[in-house]
């Protein structure tokens, strides 16, 4: 039995809407678990999940284990750092080694680009991708368009910019194809360097211009300037990005109407971003972090067993 | 149904009615407004949803769909009465108990069921019962209600009428 989201949740891309809207759907009742005296769930007991993180993540790794534990799951956290991995031994040999100890699921954030769909195509336990190179973060993807239907109800013709990196965002990506998939309209923005060229053809709209994105927009997606990839030259300065393409409540109080601010951490306060609007009432970055735990349960829960039975859930007694 | 749980919830002080997903809610609904000119204080109304806590999770097989769970954090001392359309094995009510359980020590747990179909599976016995009928394991027991089905009704189908 192949489970609705298949044996591994690698990005957006391929998903459906269909299957997009189930994991939201699934994820709105685990919210309240988190709101439990007991914040835990028996759904996952017996399951081995191992996270194996090749590179630095606070937000995303403890988000995910959370998740796993919330749902009863015995979790083992790998870093490279440490480890086998850096006496030089390969993804998929710590991958076999680990699955040889009978675990049922692996996160895995690597550096590398399609490292989440190698390692799925090579083990039989489940894949979950928790960001893998500049190409995709498939659940914070998911919190995002969660954070913005709890705000706007529907995602259908909804108007999202992500301003900033979009060339070394993973983030940008997912949310680019889950948008898409959902029926919103997305746009892009951020200096030329940082922009890939030929885009558009994800069916994106290119701002050059942060005022003119503003002006259209219903919410920003602003993206981390992610300065420990930028080998050189691709702003002349922070103040600089700060002053052209920075959210700043003197940038947001020009726009027709007030825009839902997202960012998926952690932020350069002053940089990407003013405190005043990350702190702001339109602001909806501390909201994202609580919905990552609830998109996270619910994508494990589907990836354990089979697609969600919606005719006979309840008959049998 | 509503008389004979007045009749044990009588000395309870604030008593929490309590629907399992999806038929046990909207029964709850229907009784909490005959129950509750005979309470002294108020009737709270939550709701329960036990596809986490079941048994049969780890069996491969389809996901049940989750649905909300709405209990007071705090239910020490309270008295619950669970609500459920069908009582059949008993391991909705063993789940629901071990739900239960996880939000606090109720003073007691009274269980109300609309139609009581034998073959249980657990030692579980419900307090207040609608009907009871004689059913065979491959019978199909269905309760509909106005709110989700169109009409009220308790539709039994026997395995060998087929």
């Amino acid at each position: 039995m192949t489970s609705l989201l298949g044996k591994d949740l690698v990005g957006l891309e391929r998903l459906t809407r269909e299957q997009i809207t189930a994991i939201l759907d699934t994820a709105e009742p685990f919210k309240e678990v988190s709101e439990r005296p007991i914040k835990k769930v028996p759904a996952l007991r017996g399951k081995t999940i191992v996270n194996l993180f090749f590179e630095a993540s606070t937000r995303t790794r403890i988000s995910f284990e959370f998740a796993e534990k919330r749902l009863s799951a015995d979790t083992v956290n790998v870093q490279s750092a440490g480890s086998s991995v850096s006496k030089g031994e390969t993804l998929v040999d710590t991958a076999r080694n680990l699955e040889a100890m009978r675990i049922d699921m692996v996160v895995i954030r690597h550096g590398a680009s399609g490292a989440a769909s190698f390692l799925g195509d090579r083990i039989r336990s489940n894949v979950i991708n928790a960001g893998d190179g500049k190409h995709e973060h498939p659940t914070q993807g998911l919190l995002d368009l969660l954070t913005l239907r709890d705000r706007f109800g529907s995602l259908e013709g909804l108007k999202v910019c992500i301003v900033g990196d979009v060339l070394h965002s993973r983030v940008a990506r997912s949310n680019i194809w889950g948008l898409r998939h959902m029926g919103a309209e997305v746009g892009v923005c951020g200096p030329a360097t940082l922009v890939p060229r030929d885009i558009e053809a994800l069916g994106v709209t290119v701002f050059r211009r942060v005022e003119e994105a503003i002006q259209w927009a219903d919410a920003l997606n602003v993206l981390r300037l992610q300065l420990e990839r930028m080998q050189g030259g691709f702003i002349p300065s922070l103040r600089e990005y700060n002053r052209v393409f920075g959210i700043t409540t003197e940038k947001l109080t020009r726009a027709p109407k007030d825009l839902l601010i997202l960012h998926p951490g952690p932020m350069n306060r002053g940089v990407e971003i003013d405190s005043d609007v990350a702190d702001g009432e339109h602001s909806v970055i501390l909201p994202q972090v609580t919905n990552g735990v609830a998109v996270r349960m619910a994508v494990l829960y589907l990836l354990a067993g089979g697609a969600p039975d919606w005719a006979t859930s309840g008959a049998d007694k | 149904m509503a008389s004979e749980l007045v009749a044990e919830t009588a000395d309870a002080t604030a008593p929490v009615l309590v629907g399992i997903q999806r038929r046990g809610v909207e029964l709850a609904e229907r009784l909490a407004p005959l129950l509750e000119p005979h309470l002294a204080g108020t009737l709270r109304r939550d709701t329960l949803d036990i596809t986490l806590y079941r048994d049969d999770l780890q069996a491969i097989g389809p996901r049940p769909v989750v649905r909300e769970t709405r209990l007071p954090p705090d239910l020490d001392g309270a008295t619950v009465i669970i609500v459920d359309d069908v009582l059949f094995t008993g391991r909705t009510v063993r789940a629901a108990l071990d739900e239960i359980a996880d939000f606090g020590r109720p003073q007691r747990i009274l269980l109300a069921v609309l139609v009581d179909r034998g073959g249980r599976e657990l030692p579980i016995a419900a307090d207040v019962i609608g009907v009871r009928v004689e059913t065979g394991p491959g019978d199909q027991v269905n309760v509909l209600v106005a709110e989700l089905d169109g009409e009220d009704a308790v539709d039994l189908q026997r395995a060998d009428a087929s």
